[in-house]
């Protein structure tokens, strides 16, 4: 991978993330014209409050002196004070940042095992009875409302069954150590992480499904029968390893959308992680703290998609020239 | 005398041409068996939508005029579907809704294609500068995350259902600019765009007369496939409490079933009926966009065939 390459990209997702560092300013001080008045909506607040209060939030003097302000600010991390909990936003994301990575780490890897997989049962033999009943199967997950799922799994294996608890991340009175106290934590991941693996394991399985298709017509796939391996061989050497290459793309372009139902998700299952701070953020509502995460989460599907572009020039020679 | 001749007879060709496109698009459509399947739900829950004053009692969403109807019934005790915590009937929620949800799938849907049409065009038909600034800001809107801008701006314009459509409208046109972008690059080369441009033709014409009616056809295909997701983007912004707070959406419903406890009572009548109404107008209308666009796009119709 030539460094001209790289440093492309590099900066191209640094020109990204600079446009919503912008955006995020004008989104918050210039479509609505006075943050302090929404922010406050129905208080009683004198004159001189209010100008203090416009001071700490950064909002005297012209736009670009705002502007500056911000910038300067958020240079040394400072995203400003949560108005519901009073704790500086940055601690509050940090806090909330684990149980996130957690379950849409652990979710990501398996609906893109999961929907690989079936990408390949389901494309391989194109028109059989797997073929139709995967399809449908991932049409259904695709049209269902993530939220939705994540209800009816919850009543099903948690209020129902009472197989798995019924929200939260560990039980506050257990006194497990090590190993079994892990082992409690997964309980409390599964239905979740569940939840957020079928919601998206149908588009992997989608992608792989077409590309598989597509691959199946290449001269090398006839070349690679003609010279008398056995079907699976074919598939396994062949076919999936080129047909893999769309998902690689696609596992960064679903990352938005995982984090997206992470905090519809997180709500459900009154998850501690970033999407039930969203949630709380919302119904506050505490727009330094809706801020401060819209700039995590802008600033992490960025990285992903910088991530994934590298990985795909790398695993496909042909895009490194282009 | 002759030129007008020539010129009515063009167009009279040119109508023939369209009258028997048309014909055949509508006869290949009727082959797809998904695609009529999703047609006919969506005729029937179009059908339920526009009928609601009909076949519902819109008094029945406000709770101070229940008053005498039971709280949490289940379809056997209240029909047809029961009642909620405050004993709103959930049918008349459930047919009102419907409305909400089409209204605002619809009308975002109409937003982003605007929006994203004339930026794919204006994208790719003029190349160099325009087309390299409107590129970088379809990539930018690309890569912002859809709901964490959503919910940004739908708690800064505050929850309504014309903000509601703004918001899920201006957040979802991008990569339908980006299909129209890449279609409109490939006709640019086309010859009789050469040709007409040869002429004399503005830039204008070769736009109106040569480019849009030959991506009309993939922004329609594009339409039908954004509907959906339009609307599963309405149920979870109202589920996450940023939808109107008057009218009843199919995601509004399912937040208050949520949030009043209709999952700790197992009130199946309450949760079950929104959410089965948002998949089959998904599923609809994706069965519809796939059997447009295998119609509609010559390279999909020939790798069927």
């Amino acid at each position: 991978m030539s460094l001209r390459f790289v440093s492309g990209k590099l900066l191209g997702a640094l020109g990204t993330f600079a446009f919503v560092i912008v955006f995020n300013f004008f989104l918050f001080r210039v479509v609505e014209g006075n943050p302090v008045g929404t922010l406050f909506r129905g208080r009683n607040l004198t004159e001189a409050q209010r100008a203090e209060l416009r001071h700490q939030f950064g909002l005297d003097g012209s736009k670009l002196d705002q502007f500056w302000h911000y910038l300067v600010q958020l240079a040394h991390f400072n995203l400003g004070r949560s108005y519901e909990t009073n704790a500086t936003v940055i601690s509050e994301i940090g806090h909330a940042a684990w149980p996130t990575v957690v379950l849409v780490g652990v979710s990501t890897l398996l609906s893109t095992i999961i929907g690989v997989w079936m990408g390949i049962v389901a494309g391989w033999r194109r028109g059989s009875w797997r073929d139709h009943g995967l399809t449908s199967f991932t049409m259904a997950t695709y049209a269902m409302p993530d939220f939705w799922l994540g209800m009816l799994l919850l009543i099903a294996f948690a209020v129902l069954l009472g197989w798995f608890p019924i929200g939260g991340i560990s039980d506050p009175a257990s006194t497990a150590t090590g190993f079994s106290k892990l082992l409690e934590e997964a309980h409390y991941l599964v239905l979740p992480c569940a939840t957020l693996t079928v919601a998206y394991l149908g588009e992997y399985s989608i992608v792989m499904r077409s590309s598989l298709v597509d691959v199946k017509q290449e001269d090398y796939l006839v070349l690679a029968r003609a010279k008398g391996l056995r079907d699976a061989l074919v598939r396994r050497r062949h076919a999936v390893p080129n047909a893999l290459l769309p998902v690689v793309t696609l596992i960064a372009i679903n990352f938005g959308f995982v984090l997206s139902g992470a905090i519809a998700v997180e709500s459900i299952y009154s998850w501690p992680g970033l999407g039930l701070a969203t949630y709380h953020a919302i119904r506050a509502p505490d727009l330094p703290m809706l801020q401060g995460l819209f700039l995590v989460f802008s600033a992490s599907v960025i990285f992903f998609n910088l991530l994934a572009d590298l990985a795909y020039a790398y695993l496909d020679p042909r895009v490194r020239t282009a | 005398m002759t030129t007008v001749a020539a010129a009515s007879s063009a167009r009279r060709i040119a109508w023939a041409r369209r009258r028997r496109a048309l014909r055949r698009a509508v006869g290949d459509f009727g082959h797809s068996r998904s695609g009529l399947v999703g047609l006919a739900i969506l005729v029937v829950v179009v059908a339920f939508a526009l009928a609601a004053p009909l076949i519902a009692n819109h008094d029945n969403l406000d709770p101070s005029k229940t008053l005498d109807t039971p709280l949490w019934a289940s379809p056997a005790k209240h029909g047809p579907l029961g009642t909620d915590s405050e004993g709103r009937p959930i049918w008349d929620q459930l047919v009102y809704g419907a409305r909400i949800s089409l209204l605002v799938g619809l009308a975002a849907t109409v937003i982003a294609m605007v929006i994203g049409s004339a930026v794919g065009i204006a994208a790719g038909f003029y190349g160099r500068w325009t087309g390299a600034v409107l590129m970088r800001l379809t990539e930018w809107f690309l890569v912002i995350p859809f709901l964490p801008l959503a919910i940004v701006l739908a708690a800064i314009l505050g929850p309504n259902v014309r903000n509601v459509i703004i918001v899920i409208g201006i957040t979802s046109w991008p990569g339908t600019a980006r299909v129209i972008r890449a279609q409109v690059l490939t006709l640019k080369e086309r010859l009789y765009v050469e040709r007409s441009r040869a002429l004399g033709a503005s830039n204008r014409h070769l736009m109106l007369r040569h480019i849009v009616p030959n991506v009309s056809p993939l922004i329609l295909a594009n339409t039908t496939l954004t509907v959906p997701i339009a609307i599963l983007s309405e149920s979870t912004l109202s589920f996450l409490g940023l939808g109107d707070q008057q009218k009843p959406s199919w995601g509004r419903m399912l937040d208050e079933a949520f949030s009043n406890g209709a999952i700790g009572q197992n009130a199946w009548w309450w949760y079950l009926p929104p959410g089965i109404g948002i998949v089959l107008v998904v599923l609809a209308f994706t069965f519809v966009g796939h059997a447009l666009e295998e119609v509609l796009d010559p390279r999909l119709r020939e790798r069927r065939s």
